[in-house]
């Protein structure tokens, strides 16, 4: 990833001593109450977590369904505020109220549910509804919306009514509608969960190919384990906290780690290791076919 | 099925109705409804039919599209048909029993349909032609003036837009949770009306528990999207009159001057045969 | 209670100028006992078709028969039948209404008429038959988690003690682990039940550990039905229509096209890890033999 390195060194942080999000020490709890409005308890949601993603990077964040994961998405956009700790966005503490719209253009957000985040009713319509809160000038409006639907591979269908699209391509409508205020980050938040396998593979294509040509910097939270591989950095969350961090290949070697913490690793990587325990000569965080094939090679030149 | 209602829902097809700037269509609509109740006699209604004929033509949307909206009212039409056919004081008729049929009320009767249909029919045609954000656009324009005097203009547009939105949506859902709560043999139609109110409970709790999660979940991503009501917003598609809309303007008063004339003048030069 | 259908067609909008082929002669025969799953994409039918199945929608043309009975005609019991062919639809948890699992449970059988005991009973073996503790009964279904929530909707179908038990998607959303419990939940209480169980899915993955037999759709056509792995050699077949073998299946065909002794019928990581091992257990076997005759 030479390109991405040069991207970074290229935004002008000589010290890098701030990526484009830096959390510290962050900690959020919401208080738990019955029906009738008395408190029942604290719940801990995000347990003093702390990372920092540069830009132009691609950085997965997994977990089981509570594990914290979109609660520490939703601090990204200052959607939420830390209950201790700091959140920063580029440059900027998300508790600073002055700073919130900034962020969220700078940060972009793609929720879970695809139809629960298209408010327009023709697809360029929706594209459009950023940038308009934003203020863009119209005709730039139209610019932004026209590259945005191209990036996505959606731009045909931009006359279309969401009604009509299948779950990937509102998914891709959604992205679009955040690549059109011009982030420099973009968060999305299990944009896979509601999918099918097809628009799983839409999706995470469109993902891929922002990062790498667009050089956004993208954080995906998702607990499919296909979709990290092509990440640069991996975060694994538990109970609100950072359990295991790094690249797929070292998170992807803790298989035993990973199903402790409700999670699964490709089938690959998975029948690599179970060979492994078998005694076989087997490297550990096999990811795709072809990894597995040249391991397999080495262990029958093993015993021949 | 509960996806038949087609009133909020847009019919794309590329026609100059389409084209026409929103206001052009909510006012036109709206003198339309006007124009219905202020002619009088049926060579008005000529007139209207004609006016709407020829709208329904321009627009290429398909007339079956605006039949369907008609389903939703035939109950209403018909109970209001039945009320002044036979309430209606007059020249009697027919006598059953009772009950007669007078000159007035069939008078009354065949007015009131062809007012409720055309009323129908006319908006269908609005909300056909006119994608619900323009449509709240118009209206939020149309109405600005109404700010000055403290009324939220722009959010009640919005809420209207993004109710339009959801309308399908909920619709489908509905027939999900209906269909999922048949499978464990739930009975919607028989009992006597407190049992189907009671009945409807199943449907309703998950239908309205998934209408907040969808609106919780809305309101956070319009405001991660930095939507912060109307102030600081700009326009995709900022609203201009263009001369196409001025002649249109122009098309409306004349079907107006045209309507009232063929009321007051065809019956005079017929004679003053009076139908 | 066998289902048969026989040459069932379902059209959406017949009357409307975009009438859409939903099922195209579709015939099927599902015995009793079976675990089947019914693979598609988006959009190949697999969900109106189990819709046919117990009857909530009715085919435009075909005839479907439960236990030799046609269930379009008169006088069939049709509350009947969507007892005994009990469907879970996809995000079952979005049904729930009631203000306490147990109580959301009794709803169907309720429904069937049955006697206060006998309705508190099935709820309760329905329960346990999910594997969910006895603390959650009384609990809100909408302070549980999704897992456990899915798991109380499914058990608010098994309490109506069906014949055929239809699940779509159970594990859409899911999260790894709660999809495997739930898979492995559902393998157990057919193994005790010896219902037949149909399992929709648009992932292979999912099924090829539990099922013994595979339907799969394709635009409202059957395209294959068979055993798991007679299914999965079709796999370029397979990707033509948009589905895939499981991962491990297209691993054990590079093996064998890099000239390989294995079989390329393994489907689960299981059969290929034992595959690949066998095979070197017979590369060491042949080595020690080859060293033995130049020993000698």
């Amino acid at each position: 990833m030479s390109s991405t390195q040069q991207n970074f060194a290229g935004c002008g942080d000589r010290e890098g001593k701030m990526g484009i999000v830096k959390v510290r020490d962050l900690i959020y709890e919401y208080i738990r109450r019955d029906e009738e409005g008395n408190v029942e308890g604290i719940t801990t949601a995000v347990d003093d977590v702390s990372l920092d993603i540069r830009q132009g990077e691609f950085v997965a964040v997994l977990g089981h369904n509570g594990s914290g994961k979109s609660t520490l998405a939703k601090h990204l956009n200052a959607i939420l505020y830390p209950t201790e700790g700091t959140v920063w966005v580029d440059g900027k503490d998300t508790k600073d109220d002055a700073a919130v719209w900034d962020i969220r253009q700078t940060a972009g957000m793609v929720f879970q549910n695809p139809d629960n985040q298209i408010i327009g009713q023709v697809v360029e319509e929706d594209v459009g509804f950023g940038p308009e809160n934003m203020g863009v000038p119209t005709k730039e409006i139209w610019e932004r919306v026209e590259e945005s639907l191209k990036a996505v591979g959606m731009y045909q269908y931009r006359k279309y009514s969401p009604n009509k699209l299948s779950g990937g391509q509102k998914q891709r409508v959604s992205i679009a509608g955040v690549i059109a205020m011009h982030p420099k980050c973009i968060v999305l938040d299990e944009p896979t969960a509601m999918l099918d396998p097809q628009g799983r593979r839409e999706v995470i294509r469109a993902v891929r190919a922002l990062n790498d040509v667009e050089r956004i910097t993208v954080i995906l939270i998702t607990h499919y384990m296909e979709e990290v591989i092509y990440a640069d950095r991996v975060y694994v969350m538990d109970k609100g906290r950072i359990a295991l961090q790094g690249t797929p290949r070292e998170v992807f070697s803790e298989v035993e780690k990973l199903k402790e913490l409700r999670l699964d690793v490709p089938q690959v990587t998975l029948l690599a290791h179970e060979l492994r325990r078998e005694g076989f000569p087997m490297p550990k965080g096999v990811l795709t076919d072809q990894e597995f094939l040249e391991a397999l090679e080495h262990c029958v030149s093993a015993v021949m | 099925m509960l996806r038949d209602i087609t009133l909020g829902q847009y019919y794309q097809a590329e026609s100059v109705i389409h084209r026409l700037d929103p206001r052009v269509k909510l006012g036109t609509t709206v003198l339309f409804i006007i124009s219905l109740f202020a002619f009088d006699g049926f060579w008005g209604y000529g007139v209207a039919a004609l006016f709407l004929g020829i709208v329904i033509k321009l627009s290429k949307v398909p007339f079956k599209f605006m039949v369907k909206g008609m389903k939703s009212i035939v109950f209403l039409l018909s109970v209001t048909v039945i009320f002044n056919l036979f309430l209606t004081p007059g020249e009697p008729l027919v006598q059953i029993w009772k009950l007669s049929i007078t000159r007035e009320g069939v008078r009354l009767a065949v007015l009131l349909s062809i007012r409720l249909g055309f009323l129908i029919i006319g908006s269908s045609v609005m909300t056909l032609t006119t994608t619900p954000n323009q449509l709240t656009d118009g209206l939020e324009r149309m109405l600005r003036p109404l700010n000055k005097m403290r009324v939220p203009v722009h959010e009640i547009a919005m809420m209207m837009s993004i109710a339009l939105r959801f309308i399908p949506i909920l619709m489908e859902e509905t027939d999900k949770i209906m269909k999922a709560q048949l499978a464990r043999c739930a009975d919607f139609e028989s009992g006597n009306l407190v049992r189907r109110a009671k009945s409807l409970v199943p449907l309703l709790v998950p239908l309205f528990i998934s209408a907040f999660r969808r609106a919780n979940d809305l309101a956070m991503a319009m405001e991660a999207r930095c939507y912060r009501g109307g102030d600081h917003r700009t326009r995709m598609k900022p609203l201009h009159y263009e001369k196409r809309d001025y002649i249109a303007y122009l098309i409306v008063i004349g079907y107006l001057v045209a309507g009232v004339a063929a009321g007051k003048l065809i019956p005079v030069l017929l004679g003053g045969v009076v139908l | 209670m066998p289902i048969i259908l026989d040459k069932v067609s379902h059209i959406y909008g017949e009357d409307t100028t975009m009438p859409v082929r939903a099922l195209d002669n579709v015939s099927l025969v599902l015995p009793d006992g079976q675990f089947i799953g019914l693979i598609g994409h988006t959009g190949s039918g697999k969900s109106t078709l189990v819709q046919h199945l117990n009857g909530l929608m009715k085919a435009t043309s075909g005839a479907i028969y439960f236990n030799g009975e046609d269930i379009d005609s008169d006088g069939f019991d049709r509350k009947m039948l969507r007892a005994r062919v009990g469907l879970v639809f996809q995000y079952p948890e979005h049904q729930l209404f009631e203000t306490d699992v147990f109580s959301d449970v009794c709803f169907g059988p309720k429904n069937l008429g049955l006697s206060k005991k006998e309705i508190d009973l099935r709820a309760y073996e329905a329960l346990k038959l999910v594997g969910l503790e006895d603390d959650y009964f009384y609990q809100s279904p909408f302070d549980l988690s999704g897992g456990q929530k899915r798991r109380v909707a499914i058990a608010g179908v098994l309490a109506m003690k069906p014949d055929v038990l239809i699940l779509d998607e159970p594990t859409a959303g899911l999260d790894p682990r709660g999809r495997d419990e739930i898979l492995d939940q559902i393998a157990r209480l057919k193994q005790e039940t010896g219902i037949t169980v149909v399992l929709v899915s648009h992932s292979m993955d999912d099924v090829a550990k539990y099922v013994d037999r595979i339907i799969v759709m394709n635009k409202g056509r059957v395209l294959y039905d068979d055993e798991p792995k007679e299914v999965f050699k079709r796999y370029r077949e397979l990707e033509a229509v948009g589905l895939a073998a499981p991962q491990v299946t297209y691993i054990m065909k590079a093996l064998r096209e890099k000239g390989y002794d294995v079989s390329d019928e393994a489907t689960t990581i299981g059969e290929a890890r034992e595959e690949i091992k066998n095979y070197f257990a017979r590369l060491v076997a042949a080595r020690k033999e080859r060293q033995g005759a130049e020993d000698a």
